[in-house]
C-alpha cells in the first residue's frame, strides 16, 4: 500500500518510510466486514433468488428475497459510510425481518426444513456480531466520554466584552493615539 | 520526519516520511512548532472531499521557525524567523493576488487543470488539503515545504505568543471575513450557525464590527457556552426551534445577517426528515453536501439581507430555494479565506488586546497524539472545541 503511495508521490514530496498503528478500532474493522458481507449476501440475493428460494423450500416468494436484496445492500452501503451505526442499525432490523421469514418457512410440511434450520443459525450468529458491533461503536462514539466541561470564562477578550462590543468600528486606538 | 498521513477513509496515521527539501528557489522549510486540527480536515478525514490519495500529509495551520530558505527569497525571510503559515499558497504576483484576492491566486494550484475541468477556473494552491488545490503536503508534521515561501508567511512580532499567532493561519482571518462580508450596522442581528472554532471566530468579529446582538446556534452545551462567553445569545438547535427563536429575537423580522459556520457535513437529526434524505444521498454518492445550514438560512433571513458562508461546500448541493434567495433579495458571500489580505489588521487587534484568539484551544497533545485527536474532535468528546499539536 505505501508502495503505492509513494509512485503516485510528485517529485519531493515527503514519501512514507514507515507507517505508524491505523486508528480504525476493532469496532471500526468488524463494520466494514458486515458492510462487504451484507452487500454480497444483497448480491447474491438479487441475483439468485430462485436457487435461494429453492433451496429454502420457500418458492414463489422470489420478489420477497430480492427486496431483501435491495436492503441488504443499502444497509451494507451505510455500514461502509461514517454512518456505521446507521447502517448497522438497520442491519439489525433487517436481521429481524429475516428471521421472521425463514420461521415462516418453516412448517412440517417444507421438504428443505434442515436448510431453512441452517439459515436460521447463521443468521442468528450473524445478527449477535451486527449487535455487539453496534454497540461497541455506540460506546467509540459517545460524545460523553472524556470529561465534561463549559467553557464560560472563555470570552477572548482581553479587555471584557463591553470593551469589545464595536471597537472594530471605532477608529484604530493607534492612529488616535498619534 | 514524523507526520499524519492520511491512509483513507477514517484512517489517519503518524507515519515516518522523509524530510521535505527546497525543491524551487522560492521554497523555504521551517520547523514546524506548533499546528492545529481544523474542521476542514474533518471533511477530509471523512473523505467527502474529492481527490484525496493514500500519503497525503494533512495540516494547514502551521506555524513554525524557517531552517533553509531557497536562492530565490531574497530576504524576504532569514533562518531563525518565526512565521504562521497562511492555508492558501499565494505568489503575490498575479491578477488575483494584486486584488487581495488570495485564495484564488492564479498561479500556485499545481493541478491547475484537475481545479479547471472541476471548477470551471484555478483556485490558489493549499496545503493539506486535496489535489484539486494541488495535493501539497500539509503541516501535521515536524517540518514543513512552504512554496513561494517570500509571500506566503505572516512574520511573528515579538512578544506574540505561539498560541496568539497560531490561528492568523486560518480560523482567526476565516471568521473575520465571515463577518467583514457580512457589512454588519449597528442595528444588525447576526445569527452564527455552528460553534465549532470557525463560529467561535466569527462571533467574535461580529461583536468587534458592531453587531447590535449576535445569535449563536449549535447544539453541543460547551461550544454553546462557549459562544455565550463571546457575548452571543444562544440556540441549542436539538432542543428548540431555531427559525421560531430566531423571529422571536429579531422581532419577526429575522436576522440581518447569516453566516454558515457549519458547512457540508450538516448534523442528521430525526426531526428533520430533509437532513436524513441528505445523508442518504450523500451515502450513495447523489449529492455530494448536506446543505440543511444553507436551506434554513435563506428561509429564516430578513429580506435584503446578507448570507456569508465561511463553512465548506465540495461539490454538489440539492433543493437549494432559490425562490426564495431571488425574490428576497438576498446577497450570497462565500469563499476560501483570502489569509493575507487580513494579516496586518488582525495582528495589530491581537497586539492591542481586542482579541486572543487561543480562548479556543481546548486540547494541547503531542503530534503522535494526533490521530486519536481526529476521533476526539470529530466526535466532540472530552468537550474538545480545538486541538493543538506540537510536533
Ligand atoms: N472558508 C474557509 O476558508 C474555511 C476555513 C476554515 C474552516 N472552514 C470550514 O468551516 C466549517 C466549520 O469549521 P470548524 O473548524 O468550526 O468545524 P467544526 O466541525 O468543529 O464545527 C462545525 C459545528 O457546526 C455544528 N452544526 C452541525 N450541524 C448544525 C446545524 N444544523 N445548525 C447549527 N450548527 C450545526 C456542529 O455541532 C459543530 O459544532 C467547516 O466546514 C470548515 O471546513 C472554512
Ligand atoms: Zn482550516
Ligand atoms: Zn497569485
Amino acid at each position: 500500500m505505501n508502495f503505492l503511495a509513494n509512485v503516485a508521490r510528485s517529485k519531493g514530496d515527503p514519501k512514507i518510510v514507515s507507517s505508524g498503528p491505523s486508528v480504525r478500532t476493532p469496532a471500526d474493522r468488524m463494520a466494514r466486514a458486515l458492510g462487504w458481507f451484507s452487500i454480497g449476501l444483497g448480491t447474491v440475493e438479487l441475483l439468485a433468488a430462485r436457487r435461494l428460494t429453492r433451496a429454502l423450500g420457500m418458492r414463489g416468494r422470489e420478489g420477497l428475497i430480492r427486496v431483501f436484496g435491495v436492503r441488504e445492500i443499502m444497509a451494507g452501503v451505510m455500514s461502509l459510510s461514517v454512518d456505521k451505526q446507521a447502517g448497522l442499525k438497520s442491519r439489525i432490523a433487517g436481521d429481524g425481518l429475516d428471521i421472521l421469514a425463514l420461521l415462516a418457512a418453516l412448517r412440517f410440511d417444507n421438504p428443505r426444513k434442515g436448510n431453512v434450520v441452517l439459515a436460521l443459525l447463521m443468521v442468528g450468529a450473524v445478527t449477535m456480531l451486527d449487535v455487539r458491533s453496534a454497540q461497541d461503536l455506540a460506546v467509540q462514539h459517545d460524545p460523553k466520554r472524556g470529561r465534561r466541561r463549559l467553557y464560560p470564562d472563555r470570552s477572548g477578550f482581553p479587555k471584557g466584552i463591553a470593551m469589545a462590543k464595536g471597537a472594530a468600528r471605532r477608529l484604530p486606538s493607534r492612529a488616535a493615539a498619534s | 520526519m514524523r507526520a499524519l498521513v492520511w491512509h483513507g477513509k477514517e484512517d489517519i496515521r503518524c507515519d515516518t516520511v522523509t524530510d521535505p527539501e527546497i525543491e524551487h528557489e522560492r521554497d523555504a522549510i521551517i520547523k514546524v512548532t506548533s499546528c492545529a486540527i481544523c474542521g476542514s480536515d474533518l471533511h477530509l478525514f471523512h473523505n467527502f472531499i474529492p481527490a484525496m490519495m493514500p500519503g497525503d500529509i494533512m495540516g494547514h495551520e502551521t506555524m513554525g521557525e524557517v531552517v533553509e530558505v531557497g536562492g530565490g527569497v531574497n530576504g524576504a525571510l532569514k533562518k531563525g524567523e518565526r512565521i504562521v503559515v497562511p492555508f492558501t499558497i499565494i505568489c503575490g504576483e498575479c491578477d488575483q493576488c494584486r486584488r487581495g484576492n488570495f485564495s484564488v491566486c492564479e498561479t500556485t494550484n499545481r493541478n491547475k487543470a484537475l481545479a479547471e475541468k472541476i471548477f470551471g477556473h484555478t483556485t490558489a494552491g493549499l496545503f493539506g488539503y486535496t489535489h484539486i488545490t494541488g495535493g501539497y503536503p500539509g503541516g501535521q508534521a515536524e517540518y514543513l515545504r512552504v512554496p513561494y515561501a517570500d509571500r506566503t508567511h505572516i512574520k511573528i512580532p515579538a512578544g506574540m505568543t505561539d498560541e496568539q499567532a497560531l490561528f492568523l493561519s486560518d480560523i482567526l482571518p476565516t471568521g473575520w471575513q465571515a463577518a467583514v462580508q457580512c457589512d454588519i450596522e449597528p442595528t444588525d442581528s447576526v445569527a452564527v450557525w455552528g460553534c465549532g472554532p470557525v463560529g467561535q471566530m466569527s462571533i467574535r468579529s461580529a461583536l468587534l464590527l458592531g453587531a447590535r446582538q449576535v445569535i449563536a446556534i449549535d447544539r453541543i452545551p460547551e461550544r454553546l457556552s462557549m459562544a455565550e462567553a463571546g457575548g452571543a445569545i444562544t440556540i441549542d438547535f436539538d432542543k428548540e426551534s431555531v427559525v421560531e427563536r430566531l423571529n422571536a429575537l429579531t422581532d419577526h423580522k429575522g436576522p440581518d445577517k447569516c453566516i454558515d459556520a457549519t458547512g457540508m457535513e450538516s448534523h442528521v437529526n430525526m426531526a428533520q426528515p430533509a437532513t436524513l434524505l441528505d445523508r442518504a444521498k450523500q451515502m450513495f454518492m447523489l449529492e455530494s453536501d448536506r446543505p440543511h445550514v444553507l436551506r434554513e438560512i435563506i428561509y429564516v433571513c430578513r429580506p435584503g439581507g446578507v448570507i456569508s458562508i465561511p463553512g465548506v461546500y465540495s461539490g454538489f448541493s440539492d433543493k437549494i430555494p432559490m425562490g426564495a434567495l431571488m425574490n428576497k433579495g438576498l446577497t450570497v458571500r462565500t469563499g476560501q479565506t483570502h489569509v493575507n489580505r487580513w494579516t496586518d489588521e488582525l495582528v495589530r487587534r491581537i497586539e492591542e488586546g481586542q482579541i486572543d484568539p487561543s480562548f479556543v484551544i481546548t486540547h494541547r497533545v503531542a503530534l503522535e497524539q494526533g490521530p486519536e485527536m481526529y476521533r476526539v474532535f470529530r466526535d466532540k468528546q472530552d468537550s474538545c472545541v480545538k486541538v493543538v499539536l506540537k510536533p
